[in-house]
């Protein structure tokens, strides 16, 4: 039962690591970029909420109307004025730049909030331990839960996006070809950066429920990108669904191995991510397998 | 050197010449250096040599095999550890930092067979997470006791001065011999191989280099470099607290100084590591604000001068200091073939 509960746990904190995921995923599938500073973004959207919290009073449900659109502008503004004129420079220079900017982000907040850990537990009441009891031994957190539909809600409307409205087809084929999107009348520097908003945008909401579900302090950024990637990764880069896939790959690993030790918890999941890979080398591309398998039915 | 039409193919150049022979006189230098200089100025050369290890690692990663980690603190931290637990098990100390950075070295050739299947920034990151395994596992190690860490006790068994004179020229030496091998890798065929992957993979791999041999090569000695940073590191600093080895902030520094003194230049890893050397002496003490500083000055570098400052001297002036790639003379002397386009391209067709 305890091991059961493990699992389930596991498919719970999935879906966390999904919700960080997605807006890493979508600018990896969509514009080719790895954003190293993702995970110091996210951070950034917590410490957004808490001050909004803390100062003003606003609950982080009700600061994300503020901070999601928000950080959607920044979005628009890292393509235009830092990915955009990396990428002019070689695939290589976006990781360049963006880890430049993951130290500036980091240092800055230290400077800003110091070293103490904050939350935003204190703001939603007893959303942050209430739990439905299933049977003695399992129990499904509020939030947790909460956490896991919110990740699917998101994957499945950037996915609708992508495929039934007029700007998410111009994503992709922005993405497919940004020179001949031209000869059809798509901007592709606007659409790139409206994706960037948008990737930024569902970085707010995963900075808010990591500012939810425990503490974070200015350095939390690197263990969210880590986290961010493996999942991305493991569920096949770029793709959304497979995110979801990903993130719960990545949590049960993470449950099971904190059983052995404390830990166990990191290692199993680095080792979860060597092992896909490695898994990849022996027996060809298992993401994207599922992937396509996935995407079969949505994609037309 | 084929001359037609009195023009030739060079090498050497009289400017690269004077630089190697300049180079050599201030190795000789350098190693009568603990004699002469005070013992702070012996520590800090020390650093400057280990910084210079590390740019030059991380530059012939990037610059020449357009393969960017953000995990090279894998490396550093691995080989501090692995000369603790070599010297912990009676091997002598001084011996160990050189084998337990080779074992390091050895270790990294399978793991670059899984590695290396990534690409661009999958493979930044994937190497970020090797590096935080490696940390993790090197915790369960009794002897580093977690977080607290250990320290390289063994040292203890040399006086303060001869200590400090010891490290000193095993600093010197290893960056001595990678800056040799380097050198050499790079004018022989396979440099010019990892060149032509750097500026077009598929390309290269077209016109017959065995571009996955070639990258395996530079990913395994660079790991060999960076563990020995790392074992020479544990070696001055003498305590090893795993947290503050295996940081990405490792990689910031070596980034910044390769995108400060240039990407893919060979004499730009060292004007790198001079310059972060110094920047460091002088803000070093500001903390936070330093590291804001560092990581806005990369920012900027990557943005708007991707190619560095030695870049900038190879663009606007046409010297070059190592004779690494070959250059156009034309008959009389005059107008030499600048850019970099004759350096990768002839070097290229020599590799295939």
């Amino acid at each position: 039962m305890i091991f059961l509960n493990q699992i389930l746990q596991g498919v719970l904190l999935g879906g966390y690591y999904a919700l960080i995921a997605c807006g890493l995923s979508f600018m990896f599938g969509v514009m080719g970029v790895i954003n190293l500073a993702h995970g110091s973004l996210a951070v950034v959207a917590a410490y957004a909420l808490f001050v909004l919290a803390d100062r003003f009073g606003v609950e982080p449900f009700l600061g994300l109307l503020i901070v999601a659109p928000a950080m959607g502008l920044v979005g628009w503004a890292l393509q235009r004025l830092v990915l955009e004129r990396s990428a002019r420079g070689g695939l290589l220079v976006p990781v360049l730049s963006t880890f430049g900017l993951s130290i500036i982000l980091d240092n800055l907040m230290f400077q800003g909030f110091g070293a103490d850990t904050r939350s935003l537990a204190p703001y939603i009441g007893d959303l942050s331990y209430d739990s439905w009891s299933l049977t003695d031994d399992i129990a499904i957190g509020k939030l947790a839960a909460l956490t896991m539909a919110v990740a699917i809600a998101l994957l499945g409307g950037i996915e609708a996006f992508l495929s039934r409205t007029l700007i998410g087809r111009a994503i992709r084929a922005t993405a497919e070809d940004p020179d001949t999107v031209g000869l059809v009348g798509i901007n592709a520097r606007r659409v790139n950066a409206i994706a960037a908003a948008i990737a930024l945008a569902t970085v707010a909401i995963a900075g808010a429920f990591l500012g939810m579900r425990a503490t974070f302090d200015p350095y939390a950024g690197a263990a969210q990108l880590i986290f961010a990637f493996e999942a991305s990764v493991i569920g096949g880069a770029g793709s959304l669904w497979g995110t979801l896939i990903g993130g719960v790959v990545l949590g049960v690993a993470q449950s099971l191995g904190a059983m052995i030790s404390p830990q166990g918890f990191f290692i199993a999941g680095h080792l979860a991510f060597l092992a896909v890979l490695f898994a990849r080398l022996f027996f060809g591309s298992l993401g994207a397998r599922v992937r396509s398998a996935l995407a079969g039915g949505a994609r037309p | 050197m084929s001359a037609v039409n009195g023009a030739a193919v060079e090498r050497w150049t009289p400017e690269s010449r004077i630089a190697i022979a300049a180079a050599a006189v201030v190795v000789a230098l350098l190693a009568v250096g603990p004699a002469i200089f005070s013992a702070n100025a012996v520590d800090k050369l020390t650093t400057l040599f280990i910084y210079v290890i590390l740019a030059l690692m991380w530059n012939a990663l990037v610059g020449f095999c357009g393969l960017v980690s953000i995990g090279q603190q894998a490396f550093f931290g691995l080989g501090a550890y692995a000369a603790i637990r070599l010297a912990n098990w009676g091997v002598s100390v001084y011996p160990s930092l050189f084998l337990g950075a080779l074992i390091v070295g050895a270790l990294s050739w399978p793991l670059s067979l899984v590695m290396l299947r990534l690409k661009g920034g999958e493979f930044a990151i994937g190497m970020w997470v090797v590096s935080e395994l490696a940390h993790l596992l090197v915790n369960l190690d009794t002897l580093v006791r977690g977080e607290t860490g250990t320290s390289l006790i063994e040292l203890d068994a040399y006086a303060s001065g001869s200590r400090r004179a010891l490290t000193y020229w095993c600093a010197l030496a290893a960056m001595t011999g990678l800056v040799a091998i380097v050198f050499w890798l790079l004018r022989s065929p396979l440099g010019a191989a990892i060149q032509a992957i750097r500026d077009n993979e598929e390309a290269a791999e077209s016109i017959g280099v065995r571009v996955a041999r070639a990258k395996r090569l530079v990913f395994t000695l660079t790991a060999f470099g960076a563990a020995l940073a790392g074992a020479l590191w544990v070696a001055t600093a003498l305590t090893f607290q795993p947290k503050a080895y295996f940081s990405p902030i490792w990689t910031a520094y070596m980034i910044f100084m390769a995108l400060v003194g240039g990407l893919g230049t060979f004499e730009g890893a060292i004007l790198g590591a001079v310059v972060f050397f110094a920047i460091e002496t002088w803000f070093g003490d500001m903390g936070v604000w330093y590291l804001v500083g560092l990581g806005a000055t990369a920012l900027i570098f990557a943005l708007l001068f991707p190619r560095g400052l030695w870049g900038w001297v190879e663009d606007t002036t046409s010297l070059r200091l190592l004779p690494i790639g070959y250059r156009l003379r034309r008959g009389n002397g005059m107008n030499r073939a600048k850019g970099r386009e004759p350096d990768a391209g002839e070097g290229g067709a020599g590799g295939s």
